[in-house]
């Protein structure tokens, strides 16, 4: 019954669609005819779409400001790097530990400071990520400035799976009465308490699931990367995730996975001319944001409606 | 009694723009508040919804003291308002705007959502017909899809008060419901709230500027003039108080 209702013909084309991507990606790995760089960018983008439709929750679904998510990264980079490298443990804890800190941290940030609004907001979570950044680079145990080195246990699988898992979960969330709810505080707040929703409440649920996935980007990340560093994840990390968010649409999920994916092709494309990697994408955003400041789909998704939508209805 | 209101006062530094107000509303009623621009009745709305905290006084809800909760806490209780300048979640489909406003009746939980349990497409569908049946009501249902932004001024009316039943509260305030609406709309309207106190058998309170509504509509009126209520009374005893011509007129008139 429920299974039937999970496997309509669009969810089915999606992971079929998804499966296939991974078998061939994969089996380019296996082959060995995927060289490095590919791979290594292909992680990376699994890395960033997590990072960049979770901070949509935050930013573009219900409407407050953040520009501290390397913040959240930092924490689940840190933690998760910490229980694998220095106490041995598996990866998978590692993982989860970081994000649940990351997720604790966002919820007991959010109280306080998402009674602030619009510029507020944004330098009090700036604040908040330059905090976390400087902490871990002040902390001996961590190796301070220079960080620390650990073993690379994340493999192709490991990133794309969590990747989809993530998006399925956000998914899941903002289309449902709850999602509603974070969407209502983004169109209208003084309407959505007069229509008995607890802003408050939907605010900091956004927030904490947003640092939740920041923190499990930052366990993959810290994971792949064999060393971490307090100077990645400083608050020009945060700008790149939040100009994946607008340049894809604030407020579309599928506008951050593209986003994501296309901020980081750039980069890649430009890795030979570092000089020149700035002065583009910035050309770029500007150009887009005098074209159009909605980015590329607006609030709109991506949809795949013309395969026929039977059992679940788009509520975005 | 459903609300009691006793001695309520609200003041913004040295303004008083609401002072010592005294409103009863038996269940069932349908209740004018009148007065002239300025006079404080939005204040009275805003106080009772807990948009402000009252300096003074209480206010009583089924008998239950209501100052001092939030709006959304306030709604929760039973009492559920539209705007004077109307406030939808513009960008939102009109099914949307109606489900928002189902939301604290939703019988699943985040968790439920995430993990897409029976528990979510039951509640879900669930919403979708309550909300469908809703706009039906309100002639509505055809335009279910579009972007609240794009329907015409006085649907965008109409969504609003259905939206605010949605919250299926047992007091509805109406902040003016004419406001901006011609002679043909306003009797339309004046219709359409008598007809939604007997189907869905609430009380109303609603605020109005256009003297024709308030007096064609409402039981009992309340006349509000620089926060002091100065008459009180039927249609026909508030036509001829001569305070409340002073008031809307000025002395002369008399």
């Amino acid at each position: 019954m429920i299974v039937s209702k999970w496997l309509n013909r669009k969810n089915v084309f999606v992971l079929l669609g998804a499966t296939l991507f991974y078998a061939v990606i994969q089996g380019s790995i296996l082959t060995d005819i995927l060289p490095p760089f590919y791979k290594l960018n292909l992680i990376l983008i699994c890395i960033y779409i997590i990072l960049a439709t979770s901070l949509n929750l935050i930013n573009g679904i219900t409407g407050q400001f953040s520009i501290g998510h390397a913040g959240f990264m930092a924490i689940g980079a840190y933690l998760s790097a910490i229980i694998t490298a220095k106490l041995h443990g598996p990866l998978a804890l590692g993982l989860l530990v970081g994000a649940l800190v990351a997720a604790a941290v966002g919820f007991l940030v959010g109280l306080p400071t998402l009674r602030l609004k619009g510029d507020y907001l944004a330098i009090a979570t700036l604040g908040v990520g330059e905090v976390v950044r400087i902490v871990f680079l002040n902390t001996e145990y961590v190796g301070g400035a220079a960080g620390f080195t650990l073993s690379s246990k994340i493999t192709w699988s490991w990133s794309f799976w969590l990747m989809v898992l993530s998006i399925v979960v956000m998914h899941n969330l903002i289309n449902s009465t709850h999602g509603r709810a974070c969407i209502s505080v983004r169109e209208n707040e003084i309407a959505a308490e007069a229509m008995g929703i607890n802003t408050t409440k939907y605010k900091v649920l956004a927030f904490t699931f947003g640092a939740f996935f920041a923190g499990l980007a930052g366990g993959i990340y810290a994971n792949y990367m064999y060393i971490i560093q307090p100077m990645t994840f400083s608050f020009l990390k945060s700008f790149d995730i939040l100009v994946m968010v607008v340049l894809g649409g604030l407020g579309s999920l599928t506008g951050s996975i593209f986003g994501a994916i296309f901020m980081t092709v750039i980069s890649a494309l430009l890795a030979g001319f570092p000089e020149w990697r700035m002065v583009i994408t910035a050309s770029l955003l500007v150009v887009m944001m005098v074209f159009r400041p909605i980015g590329l789909m607006g609030t709109k998704e991506f949809s795949l409606n013309f395969l026929g939508k039977k059992g679940e209805r788009n509520v975005t | 009694m459903l609300l009691e209101i006793e001695n309520l006062s609200k003041s913004f530094g040295g303004l008083k723009a609401v002072s010592n107000l005294n409103i009863e509303i038996r269940e069932g009623e349908l209740i004018g508040l009148i007065g002239p621009n300025g006079a404080g009745k939005t204040t009275v709305f805003n106080l009772l919804t807990g948009v402000y905290d009252p300096t003074e006084g209480k206010m009583l809800f089924q008998g239950k003291d209501v100052s001092g909760l939030k709006p959304y806490q306030v709604t929760h209780r039973g009492m559920a308002r539209t705007f004077q300048n109307i406030r939808l979640f513009g960008d939102l489909s009109v099914i949307d705007n109606v489900k928002i406003a189902f939301h604290q009746h939703a019988k699943y939980s985040t968790l439920s959502a995430i993990l897409r349990m029976p528990g979510y497409f039951s509640g879900e569908e669930e919403m979708e017909q309550k909300a469908l049946e809703l706009l039906e009501v309100f002639h509505l249902q055809g335009k279910a899809r579009e972007i609240a932004k794009n329907l015409p001024y006085g649907e965008q009316r109409r969504l609003e008060i259905a939206r605010a039943l949605a919250a299926k509260p047992k007091l509805l305030l109406l902040d003016e419901p004419a406001a901006g609406m011609n002679p043909q709309e306003t009797h339309e309207l004046m219709e359409l709230i008598r007809w939604i106190r007997e189907h869905f058998q609430i009380t109303i309170l609603l605020i109005e500027h256009d003297m024709s509504l308030v007096m064609g509509v409402c039981e009992r009126i309340y006349v509000l003039d620089y926060g002091i209520v100065i008459a009180h009374g039927n249609p026909a005893e508030i036509k001829s108080n001569p305070k409340v011509i002073e008031a809307y007129l000025g002395e002369e008139a008399i």
